[in-house]
């Protein structure tokens, strides 16, 4: 540790602090526009220059100085820095002034306004008026996406989205061409990026350079009422925060977590803001002569009541899909048990994972910041770039720090990093857990849904809990087995055993035509249920589920209400409502309520707080928020001596499509655009 | 300077030489393993000497995909340098210079010749021999003013020299470079005015 003096105040900072954050430890503020925590330092844009004692006797850009390089003053004093010094103000309106040189004043008619560090920064460090007459410089707009638009004019090089996309999203994209005044940001030759993290450029811009192209002219920042959630697009739970204007959800945003999203979303989580509000279940519909009509709750309730008193349970199934929150999973349960249902099941994709083998069985044990501890990491039929592409930015960070080994059994594609190929299915599985070789210290096996959702899943399950015990994936303190969730409602639906019960049929089994005369389905539409059975249909959009339904019941998305969801890792978390449900939809878990009054035998619970006291009871690691109760590291030995053969078939991605995995992204027509390119993409490579 | 783009006619394909790819092959060897992006500029340099001293999209594309770089960060560099040409240059192409030392010897009147000569910077003439363009000081200014022809420097230029120079050039005739005014380096034109105790007819 080093002392310095920031403004008289002392600060003790490790050596390779950089004088900023050396100030900011001291609570000194120092403007910037090119430095950010989480990109390599460019310092070129100037703005945070500090005076120094100890240094260079001129000023010094801060972000690129590091507290090592000041020299102690005479008999040992520490060095000093000025953050508030008469030569620090003149550099600043300097920088300032020369920064406004060439940006366009039309803060009136730019998205930014309101929320831009240089409007912020110009009124807090720059000088009082212009000097400037001569004209500005005029630079052309580039494409560079379906959801990044570009005002390129507005630029002032700070080139944090060209580090973003070559260090963080790793596709290296974006590039500054020309030089001097007359450089350019711009991706090559204006193609779109590809990277599934692209929206987060625009975040970065501390300008109005780049915009989110879908909110184009929406709103002002004022406006939003902005609120506090997690996201469902994928199974990591990433923190976001949902700005709502009046009843509309306007644009979604990445919050910071470090645990789990850093300060990252994908653009599925960002952008499919657009189909909240499109193909909405608004009322409820009853099938008529094969014809789905608009019907009073009354009725389909009634409807609902009337089939399942004629209905035995063991001809009952009910089945939740990927982005139901625990309270009304929770709900379901309960009126399954009332039911007699035994069908149930929550693994649409024909998952093989499975309570009964222990919760570390079905976990991220690692956790996703424990990514970054990994020494080595085996992928397992898995394509953590579609499947999560925020962990996979993890990954990648971790990969750049070198030392990682990574290899992978299954399909071959571009993860932004480089591994080892070592096969497509289970038998390179089998060859690597015999390998005569030194084994790691800390492996991370990364299970993908891609080798579980297969008839054999668990004996793949068992291989890859074979490999984590003998490729040094479990030892004291580090639990490697890790199993990549893609669906947000899995691991929470596991926690409460949304399983078939004793002499119960999987999902894949039950919706085979003449199982089941009645199905309730919660939001599950990835799963083909075919004809015969009566299906009750419990969700927010009109996707394949609703299209086969005889009784739809519109219930609320994850932005409408407030509710439970447990990511991949096991970390529970709160999303909350932004906006409310449109028409008459409801809060799925007040749905199952009132469907359970409609039967003649009320679930236990009026409110929210009562249905989580009763969750609560039953399964109290649930109400511990944002931490992970860690599975029991023994299961996984004993999940590894479970007797299963597993075929030969290669492994295969579950996600064909990253844009268009659920209901809401379904009914995004940015999603589609962004779908269509990357598939044009696809068949061009394919060429 | 100015905004500098791609030309607008491109040809379909670009493929090093044998022999290109040879020294390429030798250079990118010069680098530790996963440097080899630090080859960028020699086989930009020689994808253009290949390419009749003009940087297409398929070159900037190959040596990108030779070097396993981004197709962007090639093309950064290729903008940022403007000595890579990306539009075709005449068969003489005449890179004058004019900073300060040429521009008091008089490099406007070569301009001059130039303007009538071939035409407007940046332009090749319309049989593909000569295009110019003016660029910054070259390095040679004891003998301006001069200007550089493909590969060589042609000094101490007048109007007139410079005229008969161009016609040589477009008539194939074989011309000398460096001085065209006889001296042989960058030694003082005439007599010695200084130092003429320790060098020439007065020293001993």
């Amino acid at each position: 540790m080093t002392k310095i003096l920031v403004d008289g105040v002392e600060v003790d900072v490790p050596p390779e602090f950089t004088l900023l954050q050396a100030c900011e430890e001291a609570g000194a503020e120092v403007p910037r526009f090119c430095y950010h925590e989480r990109l390599s330092i460019a310092g070129n844009c100037r703005m945070c220059l500090v005076e120094v004692k100890g240094g260079p006797p001129k000023p010094q850009a801060s972000c690129a100085m590091a507290v090592k390089d000041l020299r102690p003053g005479p008999a040992g004093a520490p060095p000093e820095v000025f953050t508030k010094s008469p030569m620090v103000k003149k550099a600043r309106e300097g920088v300032m002034e020369f920064l406004l040189v060439n940006h366009p004043l039309d803060c009136p008619i730019c998205d930014q306004g309101g929320e831009c560090d240089l409007q912020d920064q110009a009124l807090a460090f720059g000088g009082d008026s212009s000097r400037f007459i001569e004209n500005k410089r005029a630079v052309e707009n580039k494409y560079i996406g379906p959801l990044v638009k570009t005002e390129m004019t507005r630029c002032i090089h700070c080139t944090r989205c060209v580090r973003f996309t070559a260090e963080v999203a790793g596709t290296g994209e974006m590039g500054a061409i020309g030089r001097g005044e007359d450089m350019e940001i711009t991706t090559y030759l204006q193609s779109a990026m590809s990277s599934e993290l692209q929206g987060n450029v625009a975040d970065l811009c501390p300008v109005g350079a780049l915009l989110p192209k879908p909110q184009n002219f929406r709103a002002r920042p004022w406006e939003y009422q902005k609120t506090e959630s997690v996201d469902v697009q994928d199974a990591l739970g990433s923190a976001i925060r949902v700005d709502t204007r009046g009843r509309e959800v306007i644009r979604i945003l990445p919050r910071v977590n470090d645990a789990v999203n850093e300060e990252w979303i994908s653009d599925k989580t960002r952008q499919v803001v657009d189909g909240l509000a499109r193909q909405r279940l608004d009322r409820p519909f009853i099938r008529e002569s094969g014809r789905l009509r608009p019907a009073s709750w009354q009725e389909a309730l009634g409807a609902v009541a009337a089939k399942a008193k004629s209905t035995a349970g063991a001809k009952m199934g009910a089945l939740v899909g990927d982005l139901a929150a625990l309270e009304e999973i929770f709900a379901l349960k309960l009126l399954a048990e009332k039911l007699g249902i035994l069908h149930l099941d929550c693994r649409q994709d024909g998952s093989r994972v499975d309570p009964s083998f222990g919760r570390a069985s079905y976990l991220f044990n690692a956790t996703v910041a424990g990514i970054e501890d990994a020494d080595a990491l085996l992928i397992v039929g898995s394509n953590p770039r579609k499947e999560a592409p925020v962990l996979n930015a993890r990954i990648r960070k971790r990969w750049l720090k070198g030392g990682f080994n990574i290899s992978l059994v299954g399909e071959r594609a571009d993860l932004t990093y480089d591994y080892q190929y070592l096969g497509a299915g289970p038998d390179s599985l089998l060859q690597f857990i015999q390998r005569e070789q030194e084994p790691a210290k800390k492996r991370l096996v990364l299970i993908g849904q891609g080798a579980l959702a297969r008839p054999d899943g668990d004996a793949i399950l068992a291989l890859a809990a074979q490999a984590a015990q003998r490729r040094g994936g479990i030892s004291e303190g580090w639990n490697g087995f890790s199993v990549l969730h893609a669906a947000a409602s899995r691991v929470g639906a596991l926690d409460l055993g949304f399983v078939p019960g004793r002499g119960g049929l999987p999902a894949h089994e039950f919706v085979k035509r003449g199982a089941l005369d009645l199905v309730f389905n919660l939001g599950a539409d990835e799963i083909e249920i075919e004809p015969g059975a009566f299906v009750v249909y419990i969700g927010s959009h009109g996707d394949r589920g609703a299209h086969r339904a005889d009784v739809i019941l519109p219930g609320s998305a994850y932005t409408e209400k407030s509710g439970l969801f447990v990511n991949t890792e096991g970390r529970v978390q709160v999303a909350s409502r932004a906006a409310f449900p449109p028409g008459e939809a409801r809060e799925d878990w007040a749905i199952f309520r009132a469907l359970s009054g409609a039967l003649g035998d009320a679930l236990p619970f009026d409110s929210l707080t009562q249905l989580r006291k009763a969750l609560f009871e039953r399964h109290p690691h649930l109400q511990r928020l944002d931490a992970i109760e860690s599975g029991d590291a023994g299961s996984i030995a004993k999940l590894a001596q479970h007797s299963a053969v597993a075929m030969k078939d290669p492994f295969v991605s579950i996600i064909a499509d990253f844009y268009l995995t659920n209901p809401i992204a379904r009914a995004s027509a940015v999603m589609a655009e962004c779908s269509a390119l990357a598939q044009s993409r696809l068949r061009q490579a394919a060429e | 300077m100015s905004v500098r783009r791609l030309a607008e006619k491109q040809p379909e394909s670009f493929e090093f030489t044998p022999q290109n790819k040879a020294w390429l092959e030798k250079q990118i060897a010069k680098y530790p393993d996963g440097r080899q992006a630090s080859a960028v500029v020699p086989a930009l340099w020689q994808a253009q000497k290949q390419n009749d001293y003009w940087l297409p999209r398929a070159a900037i594309e190959k040596v990108a995909d030779t070097l396993g770089m981004p197709h962007i960060r090639v093309l950064e560099i290729a903008t940022f340098y403007t000595m890579f040409n990306l539009e075709p240059v005449g068969k003489f192409y005449v890179q004058l210079c004019g900073t300060t030392p040429c521009m008091l010897r008089g490099s406007d009147d070569i301009i001059k010749v130039l303007e009538r000569k071939v035409g407007p910077q940046r332009q090749v003439r319309v049989d593909g021999l000569f295009s110019w363009a003016e660029v910054e000081c070259l390095g040679a200014c004891c003998n301006a003013p001069m200007v550089q022809i493909n590969d060589d420097y042609y000094e101490d230029l007048t109007p007139e020299n410079f005229e008969k120079l161009l016609d040589d050039l477009a008539a194939g005739r074989s011309v000398k470079t460096g001085s065209q005014t006889g001296r042989s380096g960058s030694e003082p034109e005439g007599v010695l005015t200084s130092l003429t105790s320790l060098y020439g007819e007065g020293s001993k």
